[in-house]
């Protein structure tokens, strides 16, 4: 082990998430969180990231945001099983107890993170879109939809340390890379005995996604079941290539079959946070406005005047869906022209 | 082998009233469902009886009296037997001391479980932590998000789970936690011959004096976290609305305009 001083002292830590050996970009947003909440806090903000030969990534995480970086690299630690996480992280809480402890509500946060909250004896809030400083108690304020989104909670844990939370991937932009930011990169040693798991990975079976996943694009054309059917899904694709974005849909197009899953969006799906959002015949239920609430700009396209998607837009466009894409499509292609 | 399903009854509507005062949701008077997620485990736990054949299957809901129901419709389905853990010290539970509570019970009343199996949430609570938390609790092997069990018995199992980009293929010992998700399987409907099974079988209550629970880690006063306060989501913007009748076209234009000022194109 390396020496580190023995005062707890306060601290804010995140969980990077390492993926096919890289750090992947969720790591980078829940820094952004945690900054805000270590400089509201005055503390010192660390992220723990655990893997195979990441050491020489670990300068990333400074470059986000991160005061300290706390590496453990190891080849039992390649790919996420329970056993030698829980271990690791297990120890690493109990030396240190820090006050707040986040990481990304991916599948990787929503397991380990549950059996943290068990082995080190401190509360989980799960899922949480916002997180702040309770300015005279100095607690983390945690807020989570509940109920598909319906109802939105927020929650304390009072006494027990760390607090804990699984943070919503892209609730939160990544704050610019910051090549002057200076910090500490800590390598943690642990034997070879603490790091067996009794689940084994065998394989992995990737899909096909065609286009970037539907998380990290920066243009979404979303359609819902204003679409009709899917025999309309190339006018959508149309304008969707000539932005180089990615195709959305709402909960109701996906039950008709028109897409698949891994396109849905909403609390049910993904949360997603692009330049540009245009929904195409979505009428906005809350389940699917929680998923798009940090989109940058939203454009509504819909028949129906009262439809809630409207209320959340930042321009929007009450008509037939099957007139105004096409027009859209064309005279962005013509402004395109025009400024070459 | 033995296999405990765990399961929650949850309000049949996702329009539910919240006590404001409290934070917690109103379930007096609101129909009631078992978790529609938690049946892919009552499937699953099914069609491995179905393979195996010498299998008993467990059903363990925490909740009110009337929770009941809801583990009489997965022995509709096709499981052995239930046990409902109700007791007033059980209220205000949030995840941490529920799955306190339930691997309390799968120690006193299936101590030999090779496999726990739960959906991957709840559809009212929505926190799909309680799963690995029993897993924490009961020191099992922990496969969370499986989409397919391809092999199970003689003291392991092999199974599909579905994370973010693909499957991946693991291997673990028994006993394990296992939480399904939708892909796994389609559940079925019950069947006369069910119904009138889940009708005679009586659903044992167990309190928290049954399963020789430690009195300070349940309920509301053995929870770390606390509700503060609930609240209706606000997710309102201040747009410009246009109409697209009559002139199409000079709408369309408008768009084109605010998002090339917008830097959004």
């Amino acid at each position: 082990m390396t020496k580190q001083n023995a005062n707890q002292t306060k601290a804010v830590w995140t969980l990077g998430e390492v993926r096919n050996g890289q750090i992947h970009t969720v790591s980078y947003e829940l820094l952004a969180w945690g900054r805000g909440l270590a400089d509201d806090l005055g503390v010192e903000l660390v992220s723990v990231i655990l893997g195979s030969g990441i050491k020489d990534q670990a300068q990333a995480l400074i470059h986000r945001g991160a005061d300290r970086v706390l590496v453990v690299d190891h080849p039992e630690l390649e790919h996420f099983t329970v056993d030698p996480f829980a271990e690791v992280l297990t120890a690493l809480i109990e030396e240190h107890r820090p006050d707040v402890f986040l990481a990304s509500a991916t599948s990787q946060g929503r397991t380990i993170m549950p059996v943290l909250a068990v082995k080190v004896g401190a509360g989980l809030t799960a899922d949480c879109t916002e997180l702040s400083i309770d300015p005279e108690e100095k607690l983390l304020i945690q807020s989570r939809p509940a109920v598909g989104g319906n109802i939105m909670a927020t929650i304390k844990t009072p006494t027990l340390r760390p607090q804990m939370s699984t943070v919503r991937p892209k609730s939160k932009r990544p704050l610019p890379i910051d090549t002057d930011r200076q910090g500490e990169i800590v390598v943690k040693e642990f034997s070879q005995d603490k790091l067996a798991s009794r689940v084994k990975r065998i394989d992995f079976i990737a899909e096909d996604t065609i286009g970037a996943p539907i998380q990290d694009a920066e243009v979404i054309v979303a359609v819902g079941k204003g679409l009709r059917d899917a025999k309309h899904l190339p006018m959508i694709e149309e304008l969707v290539s000539l932005l180089g974005g990615s195709v959305g849909a709402s909960r109701r197009a996906i039950d008709q079959g028109w897409i698949s899953y891994s396109h849905q969006i909403g609390l049910s799906g993904k949360t997603v946070s692009p330049r540009l959002y245009i929904a195409c015949g979505i009428s906005g239920a809350v389940q699917h406005l929680a998923g798009i609430q940090s989109a940058e700009t939203i454009v509504a396209i819909n028949s129906d005047p009262d439809a809630p998607i409207f209320g959340v837009a930042d321009y929007g466009l009450v008509g037939d869906l099957f007139e105004i894409v096409p027009l859209l499509t064309e005279k962005i292609r013509q402004r395109n022209k025009e400024a070459e | 082998m033995n296999i405990v399903v765990m399961i929650k009854q949850v309000p049949a509507t996702d329009k539910v009233k919240m006590d404001e005062a409290t934070g917690t949701m109103i379930r007096d008077g609101v129909a009631s469902e078992l978790n529609p997620l938690d049946l892919y485990a009552v499937e699953e736990a099914v069609r491995i009886k179905e393979r195996l054949g010498d299998v008993t299957i467990s059903v363990l809901s925490m909740g009110p009296q009337k929770a009941a129901e809801a583990i009489r419709s997965a022995i509709a389905l096709g499981c052995d037997k239930g046990f409902l853990l109700s007791d007033k010290k059980f209220a205000g539970s949030d995840t941490w001391a529920t799955a306190y509570t339930l691997s309390t019970a799968i120690r006193k009343v299936s101590p030999e479980a090779d496999l726990v199996l739960c959906g991957e949430r709840a559809t009212d609570g929505e926190t799909g932590q309680v799963g690995p938390e029993v897993g924490a609790y009961l020191e099992m092997p922990i496969l969370t998000y499986v989409s397919r069990i391809e092999e199970i018995g003689d003291g392991r199992i092999k199974a599909h789970r579905a994370v973010e980009g693909g499957h991946e293929v693991v291997e673990s010992s028994l006993p394990a936690l296992v939480s399904v998700v939708k892909e796994i399987n389609e559940p079925r409907m019950p069947n006369l011959k069910g119904k009138m099974q889940a009708k005679r079988t009586e659903v044992p209550v167990l309190s928290a004096e049954d399963i020789d629970a430690d009195d300070s880690r349940l309920g509301l006063k053995g929870s770390p976290t606390r509700v503060v306060k609930i609240f209706r989501p606000q997710l309102a913007r201040r747009g410009t609305i246009v109409s697209a009748q009559p002139d199409a076209d000079a709408a369309v234009e408008g768009v084109v305009d605010f998002l090339i000022q917008r830097g959004a194109l």
